[in-house]
């Protein structure tokens, strides 16, 4: 088949590769689908043992209601919410402005600061994990929303920063050039001019983010404790101490936890894709 | 107070408006500046300084409350009698070999999925699913997916008449399977950069191959993969990037155990510094300390190509 396109082989290779197709997902989502199987079970399968059988109810409201009563999940949720939005959007904010700077301007120290955006964003979490924890401590921040929201922009301007800029070199200079030649003010010129031209990138960035934060943990787990401030990737820990062996609750709540990330790739699919691969290209 | 008299009458306009001259003269220099002063203020504080800090606790013995004692070097020499840390530097090193199958493996089945049928575009996200979803769940998932009693993965083995095995309860799987489980994410990303890849592969040269007698392994291997180079380079770097940040999956799906066996660095560090192991944030700043050197070999790496492609670009 390959490279050839599928159209022009024969019909029979042609209708194996469209069996093939359903086959091949089903195998590569299968433990997800298992979740999503287990997840509208009765408690009553689980101690007879019937765990893959036909279901003998479907408890899909009875179940995924009770994630959201009997549990601080919705607490859960409404933190990551709170922390991942204003994430978003500072960090957009901060990574448009370092990337019209360092890739419209020339000066001294441009490159030097580029790199170190860049290779601050490849750093492992733990050479930063026993001092971020003790600023935030430090500013009355540990175990806050905010702590966590701090972080996040400072760590995640270096990623964007990257995006951000090469996105910006691309644009046609002569446009700039034009708007100086007219007096435009270089405030101006950012606001006006080079901002409109980067909803891109913006767009890009703000799925991929918002995927990130989200889906993160380990900083959830240095900087925040209890209900009141984590997300819900470390909320999902709690929730499976309390519901141990409810294994049909546990997978309703990981849907549940899972979701947003999801239904955000589906709705800026190409945004999404444009952002992760950035540089796969050339 | 009094100012002399100037010897050449003044034609400057007056001083407020002189300030605002100063800054049209002067825009150009001070805009990025102003740009980035924010973001580096942030950054610096954040990410630049803490690795600094994390250098300096390393050569300490501190619980993370009472004072800091100097020790120099005894925490490295701690470290190299520590048989718990070269079980997770050899774990470290069982990731950055194995992960790096995502690649091919992204590879094989972006190819699979590059053809244009019907639907074709919903397999594709479907494909993908894994990455999105948090580590956390996809260890949760998994870790049911191999569980002995009811896990999927057992019910399959059974049809040939294998199994049970527990993954993860047996010191010798464990970590393999823990990898297993992050490959999948890591082999969705890996196909959504072939993917986008392909789809700029040109297809005059493909038919020049053709002519020239090339099909299968020979036209991947001396067309298609130079083409991907860029793509597998991204691949590269995020893969490894990744094995080396090691740490959700880990933590969710054995905490470390069996005895240890499953520990990477980035989970030793934080067990050290923050759980019941009692808070050594100076012996875990150590570890942090080598996982950051390992790394660096790559951020080099990738820096050079980045300062390299932009002197030629």
């Amino acid at each position: 088949m390959f490279p050839t396109p599928v159209e022009k082989l024969s019909p029979a290779a042609r209708t194996g590769y469209q069996v093939a197709l359903p086959i091949a997902m089903i195998m590569w989502l299968l433990p997800l689908i298992a979740v999503m199987l287990i997840s509208v079970r009765s408690a009553n399968d689980f101690t007879v043992g019937n765990y893959w059988g036909w279901p003998t109810e479907w408890n899909l409201l009875e179940n995924y209601g009770l994630v959201f009563t009997g549990s601080a999940m919705p607490q859960y949720l409404l933190n990551s919410v709170l922390i991942t939005v204003p994430t978003v959007i500072g960090v957009l904010i901060l990574s448009t402005m370092t990337g019209f700077a360092l890739g419209i301007y020339r000066f001294r120290f441009n490159m030097l600061i580029f790199f170190m955006f860049i290779a601050g964003n490849f750093v492992p979490f733990q050479i930063l994990m026993v001092p971020v924890r003790d600023l935030t401590l430090d500013m009355g921040l540990y175990d806050t929303k905010a702590g966590l929201v701090l972080f996040h922009i400072a760590f995640q301007t270096g990623f964007c920063t990257l995006f951000m800029r090469n996105f910006i070199r691309a644009l046609p200079r002569e446009l700039i050039e034009a708007a100086r030649v007219e007096g435009v003010s270089e405030i101006r010129i950012f606001w006006y001019v080079v901002l409109p031209l980067m909803r891109p990138a913006i767009a890009a960035l703000a799925v991929l983010i918002f995927t990130f934060i989200w889906n993160d943990y380990f900083w959830a787990i240095v900087l925040t404790q209890g209900e009141s401030a984590q997300p819900v990737t470390a909320g999902i820990t709690s929730f499976n101490a309390q519901y141990r062996a409810a294994y049909h609750l546990m997978s309703a709540g990981s849907v549940v936890a899972a979701l947003p990330p999801v239904l955000m790739f589906f709705l800026m699919q190409r945004h999404f894709i444009a952002g992760l691969t950035l540089g796969a290209v050339k | 107070m009094s100012s002399p008299a100037p010897a050449v009458p003044d034609t400057h306009p007056p001083v407020a408006n002189r300030r605002g001259s100063y800054w049209k003269r002067n825009q150009i220099a001070l805009t990025p500046w102003l740009f980035l002063a924010p973001a580096v203020f942030m950054f610096a504080l954040y990410v630049i300084w803490p690795i600094a800090q994390s250098f300096n606790l390393s050569l300490y013995r501190w619980d993370g409350l009472g004072e800091a004692r100097f020790i120099g070097l005894q925490n490295y020499e701690e470290l190299w009698y520590d048989d718990a840390f070269y079980t997770s530097l050899w774990n470290n090193v069982l990731w950055l070999v194995l992960y790096l199958l995502a690649i091919p493996a992204g590879l094989f089945i972006a190819i699979f999925l590059n053809q244009n049928v019907r639907g074709i575009r919903i397999y594709k996200s479907l494909f993908f699913f894994p990455f999105v979803i948090s580590q956390v769940v996809v260890g949760l998932v998994f870790t049911w997916f191999y569980d002995p009693s009811f896990g999927l993965l057992n019910i399959v083995l059974g049809w040939f008449g294998l199994g049970p095995v527990a993954i993860l309860a047996d010191s010798n799987l464990a970590t393999y399977g823990i990898i297993a489980a992050g490959l999948w994410p890591q082999t969705a990303y890996c196909m959504i950069l072939y993917l986008t890849g392909l789809n700029a592969v040109d297809p005059e040269q493909i038919e020049a191959a053709r002519l020239d007698g090339a099909k299968g392994w020979r036209m991947l291997w001396y067309v298609i993969l130079p083409q991907l180079r860029p793509a597998t380079f991204i691949a590269f770097v995020v893969t490894i990037i990744g094995a080396l940040r090691s740490f959700d999956l880990v933590s969710i799906m054995t905490d470390g155990g069996p005895f240890g066996s499953t520990r990477v660095l980035a989970f030793y560090m934080f067990e050290v510094a923050l759980s019941e192991y009692g808070f050594r944030m100076g012996y875990g700043a150590a570890i942090a300390v080598v996982l950051f050197l390992i790394m660096l070999v790559y951020i080099t790496f990738f820096l050079v190509k980045m300062y390299r492609d932009e002197r030629a670009g």
